[in-house]
């Protein structure tokens, strides 16, 4: 054989041709049986059909060598992609191994970056984007009464405002058209707040009332036993109760014989029908917060005359939309206004998927939190663009010499790719463990109130994301040391002294976009970050209306709780008082139903001797509670006095009110002394106290009645105890006295006033705490940054710097060229930052909560901040610059 | 034996082709010849099954062609076993040796066999 014709290199130049190559090849057979047969005496034309004859059927083998081919063809080209790849990666790792600091620095920036990503997609994914834990979710629908009229009342009256009555329920239920079922579950769960007992010390319990179809309309299925009976459901029904997985595994160890078992609940023995599966979780979709250990059926005709008490969820019939629900709506809860003759106001409501209800709220704040991340990893790509590049720099002979071995550019820049690639899978890898560990932190952070937050994780869909991020960083930042590996001038960078000033050139004024964009990235998240964090401070600081400090609550069970005539709660409240007061350390004590930034609910209240414009808002929040209740609370009483235990149930009725109830239902004038009808009935103004943030820490406060527990039904009771002793030392002895009490007292906790505000504004200090988190590490790799410039240029220009010493440069002149030059690039890079940071503080506008987007101070404070940083990473290579020997450098070459 | 050309066993060709190639790379219609001649004649392998099964082979990665230029100066492409090739032909024809070995002792034999009882 001999050597492959020159042409024969090029026949795959436009593609491989198959059908030539068998063509060719059968053509050469039948051209040497015709020279043999021509050999041996044959004409040339009767060889030639001989030759075709002999052959046999020469169509159907060049049909078959095309397939064949073909398909050959196929598995080679694959074999040497893959091939290739597995040469690049090799060669990746061998050189990534050899530079072992810079791999670790990478693969770090890399891990954190992606970490932060994954973790935060995982909590956006959680929240936003997945349907919620309930077979078609999507069906799912939320009810809210707009008699809160929020732009006329804003904050006003709490969530009775919000809520229906039985009758309405029932009445809507019956006339819609448009959803498979509607139902319903109280939602002040202060009317579910149980001692449970029996067959455990008895301990407060948090229970939801839930109507018989609740966790049919949600689709959730008992784990053990069954959900209620319409017999349970109706009034004087056999108690029953089901539990929830976490309460059942805790309380009950997971004992599966506690079906149909009793156990005390209150004063009433309630039968276990059920437990719930661990995948249903009431707290984290209705409540976020909030911790619900039993379910007991929403018994209509025993609420019926409660007022609003009921919050309603619906399941769309499939096909129905939430406009078509909504416009059914409008028109209904007239009729149902007209035929019940309701005076409470008309019910019309709005109604939205239950997703959006659920999470709604949070889609700003998450998109922004997002957008850090975001950030940050555009922060880390260009910061590893920048170590590449440097690093493609040292190598440059390297490529040139692969180069003139006869590497091509593609696979020149491929090699880059594949290194990049390599380090971002990396980088992936830790990103992925840091994530698992964060969002399984976050998900255990049962005190956020936020929704759906135990069962944020990172799943299938964060994993997609995290490839997608990983791929798209590797080929962001592998692309400019690509291009530049791909593209260097061979000659220039072979020949020893080509030192290639002008490519030098260049390639230092892309590291110099690279310093100023990632320091522009960085200062637009840190100023979002110092707004956010501002915002935070402002709301630690708002004047509450109350004193969390040095005051603590615990749960409370008295007599006569639930009875009618309040002498008998009287009694038993002035004692516990009484022997609480006396505790050493106690300076004050009092009990209220429900405590600020809790749960609440309104009543009608009026001055009875004013007339108000039709359709005004004749309702506030009302709390019950005891003499001392306010004192306990450090709420400041601006005019009157207090309540006090001669204000009985057989005295006149007394109420006291916030500054804002008097401003409202008296126009300013002080009520105290005044006459108001509180649920139609006379009660004196006895009080006028300061406003309390009763509802939201960041909103300002609605009018709020206070009556006192001898005249007006509590629901439940807080001890709310002012002590310099910390809660601690102090809890023990309250609830022994308790229990001396009332053997019934349940064994709660004795939890410091500041744990509600602190959960009250939980959802913004995990934003916060986040979005500085990522600030910081913008912050930190942006100095990496710089630093990584300044002192690579440096080491480019000993030489010069050595010429400028040997001509009597003194050392301060070299620092301060090296100074100012990371000084010129960071004050660029904050110029083109501000621009951007006020765009995006518009964007979180209205997440700030007493800042304004442009605050001076805010502004002002990072740009001096990233100053400093720049300053401090262009020291380090600037008094390394100074030492240089000249006489070394200028010898070195 | 008479010049009959003898049909070829289903595979069998495949065993012949990896043989030829043994002293060096062929094209195919010097592989059909030295057949022809190595077999003294009685074996025709025809081209309608040769190229297909070289095709196959090559497939299978047994052999590896090339173009180059055979002795007349034409273009042609030429076949030479891979070392999975040379393998495959080492098995093939230990299978085959005591295949027809076995087969010649039995078509060859003259008398029955003896009895276990003796």
């Amino acid at each position: 054989m001999s050597a492959v014709p020159i042409w024969r290199r090029y026949a795959r130049l436009f593609g491989f041709d198959v059908r030539s190559d068998v063509d060719d090849e059968l053509q050469f057979h039948l051209e040497s049986r015709v020279d043999e047969l021509v050999a041996q005496g044959w004409r040339e034309h009767d060889a030639r059909a001989e030759a075709r004859r002999q052959f046999g059927n020469l169509h159907d083998v060049q049909r078959k060598g095309q397939l064949l081919l073909m398909e050959m063809e196929r598995t080679r080209q694959r074999s040497d992609y893959w091939d290739t790849i597995g040469q690049d990666i090799r060669y990746a790792l061998r050189t990534l191994r050899k530079d072992r600091v810079f791999t670790l620095v990478t693969v770090a920036i890399l891990g954190l970056g992606i970490a932060a990503n994954t973790a935060v997609f995982s909590v956006v994914n959680t929240v936003l984007f997945r349907p919620l834990p309930f077979p078609d979710s999507q069906q799912l629908t939320w009810l809210t009464s707009a008699r809160d009229s929020s732009a006329r009342n804003p904050g006003v009256g709490g969530l009775s405002l919000v809520t229906y009555r039985v009758d309405v329920f029932e009445e809507y239920q019956r006339r819609n058209q448009s959803f498979q079922d509607v139902t319903a579950y109280n939602p002040f769960f202060g009317n579910s707040e149980y001692t449970i007992s029996g067959r455990l010390e008895p301990q407060a319990v948090a229970g939801v009332m839930v109507a018989e179809n609740f966790f049919p309309v949600l689709g959730v299925k008992p784990l053990l036993g069954r959900l209620f009976t319409p017999e349970e459901c109706k009034k004087g029904g056999r108690p029953a109760l089901l539990l929830s997985h976490a309460y059942w595994r805790q309380q009950f160890g997971s004992d599966l014989s506690i079906i149909g078992q009793s156990v005390t609940l209150g004063k009433q023995q309630v039968t276990v029908v059920g437990v719930l599966p661990d995948t249903f979780d009431f707290g984290s979709v209705f409540a976020p917060g909030q911790k619900f250990d039993l379910f007991v059926p929403l018994v209509m005709d025993e609420v019926r005359n409660w007022g609003n008490t009921l919050a309603i969820v619906g399941r769309l019939k499939p096909g129905v939309s939430v406009v078509q629900a909504q416009s059914e709506a409008d028109v209904l809860f007239p009729q149902i206004k007209e035929v019940l003759t309701q005076k409470w106001g008309d019910y019309s409501t709005t109604i939205t998927g239950l997703k959006e209800f659920v999470s709604g709220k949070l889609r700003r704040a998450l998109l922004v939190l997002w957008g850090a991340v975001g950030l940050i990893m555009l922060i880390v790509c260009v910061n590893l663009s920048n170590l590449l590049l440097a690093r493609s720099a040292a190598r440059s002979k390297e490529f040139a010499m692969r180069t003139a071995l006869g590497a091509g550019r593609g696979r020149l820049f491929r090699q880059m790719l594949t290194e990049s690639l390599v380090l971002s899978c990396a980088g992936a890898l830790l990103g992925l463990v840091l994530a698992y560990g964060l969002t399984r932190y976050i998900a255990h952070q049962g005190s956020i109130a936020l929704p759906l937050l135990s069962s944020i994780r990172v799943d299938s869909d964060a994993l997609l994301w995290t490839a997608l991020i990983t791929v798209s960083a590797a080929v962001l930042f592998g692309l400019a040391p690509g291009v530049k590996a791909s593209s260097a001038n061979v000659q220039e960078t072979l020949k020893e002294s080509g030192h290639g000033l002008s490519a030098g050139k260049n390639h230092h004024r892309l590291r110099g976009v690279l310093v100023i964009s990632e320091v522009a990235l960085a200062c637009v998240l840190l100023v979002g970050a110092g707004l956010l964090m501002r915002s935070f401070l402002k709301v630690l600081d708002v004047d509450l209306g109350f004193k969390p400090s040095r005051a603590a609550v615990i749960k409370v069970d008295y007599d006569g709780a639930d009875v009618e005539d309040g002498s008998r709660r009287g009694a038993a409240l002035q004692e516990i008082l009484r022997k609480v007061g006396e505790l050493p350390g106690v300076e004050a004590a009092g009990v209220t139903d429900m405590l600020p930034l809790g749960r609440n609910r309104s009543w009608g209240i009026r001055a009875k001797d004013r007339e108000y414009q039709k359709g005004e808002f004749l309702a506030s929040i009302v709390r019950i509670v005891t003499p001392g209740y306010l004192g306990a609370m450090g709420i400041l009483i601006r005019e009157g006095r207090d309540f006090n235990w001669l204000d009985s149930s057989k005295s006149e009725r007394v109420v006291i009110i916030n500054e804002t109830a008097a401003k409202k239902f008296w126009q300013g004038a002080n009520p105290v002394g005044r006459l108001a009808l509180v649920n139609g009935r006379d009660a004196r103004v006895i009080g006028m106290i300061a406003d309390v943030r009763d509802q939201n820490v960041e909103a300002s406060a609605g009018p709020e009645m206070y009556l006192p527990m001898t005249q007006a039904g509590p629901e439940g009771g807080e001890l709310v105890v002012r002590s310099a002793l910390p809660p601690e030392s102090l809890g023990p002895a309250v609830l022994k006295t308790l229990k001396s009490l009332n053997p019934a007292q349940p064994a709660a906790e004795f939890r410091p006033l500041q744990h509600i505000v602190d959960r009250a504004v939980s959802p913004r200090r995990f934003f916060v705490l986040l979005v500085a988190a990522f600030a910081a590490l913008g912050l930190i790799l942006a100095s990496l940054g710089i630093y990584g410039v300044i002192s690579y240029s440096v080491v480019q220009q000993t030489k010069d710097i050595g010429v400028k010493m040997a001509l009597g440069a003194s050392a301060p002149q070299v620092q301060l060229g090296v100074i100012g030059e990371a000084m010129r690039l960071t004050l660029i890079g904050i110029g083109v930052g501000a621009l951007g940071a006020v765009v995006a503080a518009e964007l979180i506008a209205s997440l700030l909560f007493g800042t304004a987007p442009r605050d001076p101070a805010t502004f002002t404070i990072i740009a001096v901040l990233l100053l400093a940083v720049a300053l401090l990473a262009g020291y380090l290579p600037a008094r390394r610059a100074s030492r240089i020997d000249p006489i070394i450098a200028l010898r070195s070459t | 034996m008479e010049k009959t050309q003898l049909d070829l066993l289903r595979g069998t060709l495949d065993v012949l082709i990896l043989k030829a190639l043994v002293w060096g790379p062929l094209h195919g219609y010097a592989i059909t010849n030295l057949i022809h001649r190595q077999t003294d004649e009685s074996l025709l392998v025809e081209e309608g099954t040769l190229y297909p099964a070289l095709w196959r082979l090559e497939g299978k990665g047994l052999v590896e062609s090339e173009w180059g230029l055979s002795d007349n100066k034409r273009k042609a492409k030429f076949y030479r076993l891979t070392p999975e090739g040379r393998r495959r032909l080492r098995e093939e024809t230990k299978v085959w040796s005591a295949y027809a070995e076995a087969v010649g002792k039995l078509l060859n034999a003259t008398r029955p066999p003896l009895t276990e009882e003796e």
